[in-house]
């Protein structure tokens, strides 16, 4: 009946740019509020922290900077997509509009948010003069692996959260919790070299997720275990969202 | 050429009545690590069945009328009929595209211009970019908008956004058409318009599903009606015979 799965994407496109403009549309400096926002973040964090760990600056800011961006894509995502469903329940409930188009739509929101934030990456680098390399060819590949994870942990929270609406804050707190353990702030080699650093690390995928997207932009290549446990989460996650679509897809109408 | 058709097998729909408990993800978290035990009555499985064992068949050139007293299903079985809902129970089969008219002001956001709403309301129906561009300058003059498409639409007075709406949801004509109510729009020169429009839309698809309270659109439009209560199907027939039954006779 339907001529090709992907046919209502366009509107997920457009909802997530409406979200995006709704922030900005009656600010005066527009656009450029979702931007100065993430600048004042990264400098307060960079001064406090920079100061705290006594860390060269010209190595910590560029560092925190695209950690601090790369964790609020990720963290974004997952806060709001646990609403994706709930917010769109009138449409939910009148439209044969199929799902995906929401969790698209929170993913699409937030790619948008951090094309505003990845503006401050040149003038931080610029700043402390640090230059890129070819490792910069692993960005892309790093965030769509990335981007494919983000999908299937949105769909499956959209999903619960519209049955279970204890969740969505319960999400938010558990990202507050995973800032903190995954080093976004810290740098993994404030750990030593222990036995577990390699636990706490290893086991944490948040970690290879900020790995593969920000090594490239700083210069280095991720490890052959981040892309590993990456691309594992993401078969696993897809298989669960899967199984949770299979399930529960028909009730979504029901409990929103 | 596509056939609309509409065939119900034993459809019920249920909905599931949460209480608090049953919206929290800890206290079922808890009822599982308790065994189960914590609270006899905590998983609030209580469920409202709207419709119960619907089975019927609607073909091409049908036009049904809805009757049946608030609460008796009909906004449900709209909702079945726009795909919506997926009934728990048996099987709704609906060929061809189903075009909805009963909210046309969904998914409009009063911060965005009129433009950008056009848009967004023709994505939400399924419309392609393309053909909204090209009736762009038709939806400005039909709606009698003129430049306030290019305001944002919180600037609105309700007629004005009524008309947007009923432009936009108007610019197709669906297999399966929709209706809760006969939809009436603006001030008497607008009116006249979207009646216009309607009626051609209307007559333009195949099959129409309309769910009204009034007996004279119901033996105008329809040349069937069903009768639902609690759920149920209580007459089915040619529609003057069908609200010869529900109204009385005149």
């Amino acid at each position: 009946m339907r001529s090709n799965l992907l046919e209502r994407l366009p509107l997920a496109f457009l909802l997530g740019s409406q979200d995006v403009r709704q922030a900005y549309r009656r600010s005066v400096v527009g656009p450029f509020w979702i931007t100065a926002g993430m600048a004042l973040q990264i400098a307060t964090i960079g001064l406090v922290f920079g100061i705290l760990f006594k860390s060269n600056m010209q190595e910590y800011l560029p560092y925190l900077a695209v950690s601090i961006i790369v964790w609020g894509f990720i963290s974004g995502v997952i806060n709001e997509s646990c609403l994706a469903f709930i917010s769109a329940e009138n449409i939910i409930k009148q439209t044969d509009v199929p799902l995906y188009v929401y969790v698209f739509r929170s993913l699409w929101k937030n790619i948008l948010v951090f094309g505003h934030h990845l503006v401050i990456l040149p003038v931080v680098f610029l700043i402390v003069w640090r230059g890129i390399n070819w490792n910069l060819v692993f960005f892309l590949p790093g965030f769509l692996l990335v981007l494919l994870n983000l999908a299937w942990i949105g769909f499956v929270l959209a999903s619960i959260s519209s049955r279970y609406r204890d969740l969505p804050p319960i999400i938010t707190s558990l990202t507050g919790i995973a800032f903190f353990i995954t080093p976004v702030m810290w740098t993994p080699e404030l750990l030593g070299n222990a036995e577990t650093q390699h636990l706490l690390l290893g086991l944490n995928p948040f970690y290879h997720f900020l790995q593969i997207v920000r090594l490239p932009i700083l210069g280095q290549s991720p490890t052959l275990e981040n892309w590993a446990i990456s691309l594992l989460v993401a078969g696993i996650g897809w298989l669960s969202a899967y199984l949770v679509h299979r399930r529960f897809s028909k009730m979504i109408a029901y409990w929103v | 050429m596509i056939v609309a058709k509409i065939k119900f097998s034993d459809v019920s729909v249920e909905f599931p009545i949460f209480n608090a408990k049953g919206r929290s993800f800890t206290s079922r978290i808890l009822q599982i690590a308790t065994g189960g035990k914590l609270d006899s009555d905590g998983q609030g499985h209580i469920s409202v069945r709207a419709l119960s064992g619907l089975s019927f068949e609607i073909s091409e050139g049908e036009r049904v009328g809805l009757l049946g007293h608030n609460g008796a299903g009909k906004s449900t079985l709209l909702r079945v009929l726009t795909r919506a809902y997926v009934p728990r129970k048996g099987i709704a089969d609906i060929e061809g595209r189903v075009g909805s008219l009963i909210d046309i002001a969904l998914g409009i956001n009063p911060e965005a211009t009129g433009i950008e709403n056009v848009y967004l309301r023709a994505a939400l129906l399924g419309l392609p970019k393309d053909l909204v561009r090209e009736n762009i300058e038709e939806i400005r003059s039909f709606s009698e908008l003129g430049n306030f498409l290019e305001m944002p639409v919180r600037t609105y007075s309700t007629g004005m956004h009524l008309r947007l709406a009923f432009a936009v949801s108007t610019l197709v004509s669906p297999e399966i058409l929709i209706m809760d109510e006969w939809l009436s729009v603006g001030d008497e020169g607008f009116k006249q318009k979207a009646e216009q429009r309607l009626t051609s839309m209307v007559s333009k698809s195949k099959i129409l599903v309309i769910a009204s309270h009034d007996r004279s659109l119901i033996e105008a439009t329809c040349n069937r009606a069903i009768w639902l209560e609690h759920g149920k199907i209580v007459k089915d027939g040619p529609a003057t015979a069908v609200a010869a039954a529900y109204w009385g006779n005149r």
